[in-house]
């Protein structure tokens, strides 16, 4: 399986995914933000990072890049794509997730192992995992406050499009909200990394559970 | 302005200018002497401390490069190499919180990057006021956020260091910051310029006012003056560094680059001197070349700007268009600003002609002054400690819990929360244990890094307080398992001009390299940060020591927390020694700086050391903690709390200990301090083992891992949860 990782200015945890999938077994390919080609991959990661330097806004300059053209018809048309932490920013600002994500709520950047709960299984990103099974994951961020209107936290609710939630909010999330998913359900937004906990000898290897999903192919 | 008050607004003695004359055989204009004012600012020209430095040891068998390039290095195995130095950023932080340690982080990043090796790791120690003053809150709470600032989003992460509060440093905090980097040894590049010919290029940002004059400013007192000059400190991108790294690193990758030196103190004008000098060529720069950001600038501002973000390489005149075409790639900028010459000279040109020109020797050489060491009174005065008026705690319980929540024990999550410690996944130990450790991918290969300074110790004993914080970063290496093999400094003192700050760099430095030489560690970078000063006085003498040490299987590595029940727990090479001089405990219980610390003992330390790092090597031990500020009671309360296991000492251990160590105190048994001891823990089936290996070795098994409580005798007796109250501190009060 062919994964690619898409690198903007001021990606830093692209080179960390594409390791990551290798890890897991599947070919990382770089996916340059100039270039308006998705080189035929079979899924996509918008990784972390600072692309463009959060400058305006995170995400809103990235999401004008070349490479989100074909990324974004690669998600309408159900092609899996997870969003990590920036990727996540990126996502919701392209309008490929709903909602957005603000400073955390005591404005300082937070970098810790969180436990968050699987709450959806039934997303290429999660199918590996147990419904209710919880996880311990790093997150670190500025910017993870999860916020959208009453109406889409609702339609979220309902829909059981809420992917991931915080046992303990470190950020002031909206119902705990660590990730979310596309009504399609192939397009999913985590702020916790993963491929952060993708090898024994950083002492876990629970990140693989998620990314290892999408090499199972359950496509909704 | 006569020529008199010109050369002293820049910083310039009458002997200094003398000597310009004198080297120059002419006056020079204003250009050339804001090219030595720069060059021979003591924080470029070394001109109060290089006498002292030639005592550090800087040979080694993994030493690759010693000091003198933009950073040191040593061979680890495998072909691989770290690049690695220290660097301070003291007084733009004062003025400038934010931005001064932002760019220190920036600047650290750049030298590593310049030997051609990808940063993979960044520590800082700082020292601020006590947090009771609004303005050092201030500083604290700006310092850490710019580091964070940076350091996150450039992505290298920030995995250790050390923060510390004392009176001294209010009003002049010290932001030292450390990066290593990762590199393949037959890749390692010098910053030598060479070819006559070749292109001199300018990569990165366009060049501003910022900074104008910040190696000068660096090197002054600071004074209430020192807040108007808030427009010497440079302004960070961490956006523009991050792609100034990417494309360094895929020029060199290439081959087209003959060599790379990054712009720090004093712009273009050290860059390029110092790549002239050490290549022993010329460098030609035409200052209508640099691409500016402001309009007007004279080519004295152009030559010594500090922005930010900028690097110099020196390229072969056909491998230009590969160079541009790759950095336009990475979308920043590149200018061929000037050429390699024969004449040996630092030349700049405007408008096609020479408007100055010096040779790049004298610019490299800035006068030494080698002063008096004459031993200052105020060390007598404060050795003086009679414990008999040092009353005995009433409740020991309240004593470990004042000092567990004391802000230079408590806890530091709120600190290194706000960095990311995990970016480029290698962080195998996180912060908050001993040292952090890191792997290397593709390989069984680990190296671990630690930063430590002990102000009070030196100030009370700079001799033995050198000595002694090499020592405690040879012990923390050594306790997460790793083999330390050399050193970085960063050496924080007040005025050289002044007695007792030359008298303490003096004696620090002769600690230190005798600490070095025992251990075996050389020192291969650093950087001498003086004048920190302010009308309160000089900070305590504070050198700073960051190691690196070598795992050769990274998944043999110890933390200090208990890890399982019933856990046998021992301490081993300290006991009989401790003492309450200058100790943590005398401070925060007693409000006392005072009393002569324990000299360590280096043979002795470094035998105990050595014992440790090969039990965690062999597999034996996986829990393991030296003990340091708070003595061997907060040692084994801080592995309760990392682990979440209570222990319980032996019946009659306690009492053994004040009859013994304590000579008769409990506070002394408990809270007194020495330099060599550490704490381990093994599992009920390798206890056989663990004597076995500590046979010749003085050791005192003091109880088993259990329980919810920490209990000692019938003095301590409190939960986890009372102390995880007391040390769990938020230090921003948030």
């Amino acid at each position: 399986m062919r994964i690619g990782v898409a690198i903007f200015p001021g990606s830093n945890c692209d080179r960390d995914a594409l390791f990551a999938v290798e890890q897991m077994g599947a070919d990382p390919v770089e996916l340059w933000h100039a270039d308006a080609d998705l080189k035929a991959v079979d899924a996509v990661i918008v990784p972390g990072g600072f692309s463009y330097g959060d400058y305006l806004r995170p995400g809103a300059i990235a999401r004008f890049a070349k490479v989100m053209g074909p990324l974004e018809e690669f998600a309408r048309a159900g092609g899996p794509v997870l969003g990590i932490c920036n990727g996540f920013q990126v996502l919701t600002e392209a309008h490929l997730l709903p909602g957005a994500l603000l400073r955390n709520i005591d404005m300082r950047f937070v970098c810790r192992r969180v436990r968050v709960r699987v709450e959806s299984t039934e997303t290429p990103w999660t199918s590996g995992c147990e419904s209710g099974e919880e996880l311990m994951l790093p997150v670190a961020h500025n910017e993870g406050n999860y916020f959208a209107d009453e109406a889409t936290l609702k339609e979220l609710e309902d829909e059981g499009r809420v992917v991931l939630r915080y046992l303990k909010n470190p950020n002031g999330s909206a119902n705990d909200i660590a990730g979310v998913c596309n009504e399609g359900r192939n397009v999913v937004g985590i702020m916790p990394h993963p491929e952060r906990v993708s090898d024994p000898v950083l002492g876990s290897e629970k990140g693989l559970k998620i990314l290892r999903s999408v090499l199972v192919g359950a496509r909704i | 302005m006569n020529i008199q008050e010109t050369y002293a607004s820049l910083g310039l003695s009458d002997y200094e200018y003398d000597r310009i004359l004198e080297l120059l055989g002419r006056a020079p204009n204003f250009l050339e002497l804001s090219l030595f004012s720069v060059m021979w600012s003591e924080h470029c020209g070394y001109k109060n401390s290089r006498p002292l430095l030639g005592r550090f040891p800087s040979d080694g068998p993994c030493v690759l490069q010693g000091p003198g390039e933009n950073a040191g290095v040593v061979e680890v195995g495998d072909g691989w190499a770290l690049a690695f130095k220290m660097e301070s950023h003291n007084h733009p932080s004062a003025v400038e919180p934010y931005e001064g340690a932002a760019t220190g982080v920036g600047g650290i990043i750049r030298d590593v990057l310049a030997m051609g090796a990808r940063p993979v790791a960044l520590l800082n120690s700082l020292r601020f006021g006590p947090l009771d003053e609004e303005r050092n809150r201030y500083l604290f709470r700006e310092v850490v956020a710019g580091i964070g600032g940076y350091g996150n989003a450039i992505g290298v992460p920030t995995v250790g260091g050390e923060v510390e509060l004392s009176r001294s440093y209010s009003g002049n905090p010290l932001v030292n910051a450390m990066c290593v980097g990762l590199i393949r040894t037959e890749d390692l590049v010098r910053s030598r310029a060479q070819g006559e010919g070749n292109l001199v290029v300018l990569l990165g940002s366009k060049t501003g006012r910022d900074g104008i004059h910040g190696a000068t400013f660096a090197s002054d007192e600071l004074s209430e003056e020192s807040e108007s000059r808030r427009s010497n400190v440079q302004v960070g991108d961490p956006f523009m560094g991050k792609m100034l790294v990417e494309c360094c690193l895929k020029l060199l990758e290439e081959g087209l680059l003959v060599s790379l030196q990054d712009l720090g103190a004093a712009g273009i004008t050290s860059s390029a001197s110092e790549m002239a000098a050490k290549g022993g060529v010329g460098i030609e720069i035409e200052v209508d070349k640099v691409p500016l950001r402001e309009e007007g600038m004279e080519p004295a501002e152009i030559m010594i700007s500090e922005s930010q973000e900028r690097m110099l390489a020196v390229v072969e005149p056909e491998k230009i268009g590969q160079v541009a075409e790759l950095a336009e790639h990475y979308g920043i900028g590149s200018a061929v600003i000037g050429r390699v010459a024969d004449h040996g000279e630092l030349r700049i040109l405007s408008g096609g002609e020479v408007v100055g020109s010096v040779p790049a020797d004298y610019l490299a050489e800035a006068p030494v002054y080698e002063r008096e060491i004459s031993r200052p009174a105020y060390l007598d005065e404060l050795r003086e400690l009679n414990l008999d008026e040092i009353s005995l705690p009433e409740d020991y319980n309240a004593a470990l819990l004042a000092l567990l929540s004391h802000p230079n024990l408590c806890s530091r999550h709120s600190v290194f929360e706000q960095y990311d410690h995990q970016v480029g996944t290698n962080t195998v130990v996180l912060p908050g244990a001993d040292a952090a450790v890191m792997r290397i991918k593709g390989t069984s290969l680990g190296f671990a890094i630690t930063t430590d300074g002990r102000g009070r110790h030196c100030y009370l004993d700079p001799e033995g307080g050198g000595a002694a914080t090499v020592a405690e970063a040879y012990r923390n290496l050594s306790c997460v398992g790793a083999e330390p093999v050399a050193l970085t400094d960063c050496l924080n003192f007040g005025s050289p001009e002044k007695q007792a700050p030359y008298y303490q760099l003096a004696r620090c430095i002769e600690g230190m390299s005798r600490a070095s030489e025992a251990f075996g560690t050389p020192v291969v970078s650093g950087n001498v940060s003086l004048y920190n000063e302010t009308s309160r006085g000089a900070i305590y003498p504070t050198p700073i020591v960051g190691m690196v040490g070598i795992l050769k299987d990274v998944s043999r590595h110890a933390t200090p927390g208990f890890k399982r029940e019933g856990d046998m727990v021992v301490v081993i090479g300290s006991g009989p020694g401790v003492s309450l001089d200058g100790s943590d405990y005398l401070e925060i219980i007693h409000g006392k700086v005072a009393g002569r610390p324990v000299e360590p003992d280096l043979a002795a330390e470094k035998r105990v050391a050595d014992l440790v790092r090969e039990m965690v090597r062999s597999g034996l031990v996986d829990t393991a903690h030296d003990i340091s500020g708070g003595g061997e009671i907060v040692a084994v309360a801080e592995m309760a709390l990392a682990g979440g296991f209570g222990i319980e000492y032996e019946e009659g251990e306690a009492e053994r200990m004040v009859a013994g160590q304590g000579r008769g105190r409990a506070d002394l048994a408990f809270f007194g301090e020495e330099s060599g001891g550490f704490i381990v823990a093994v599992p009920e089936e390798r206890w056989d083992d663990l004597q076995e290996a500590l046979s010749g070795f003085a050791y005192d098994y003091i109880g088993c891992t259990g329980g919810d409580r920490f209990k000692v005798g019938n003095l301590i007796n409190v939960s986890l949860e009372e102390m995880r109250e007391a040390y769990e501190q938020d230090l921003f009060g948030g």
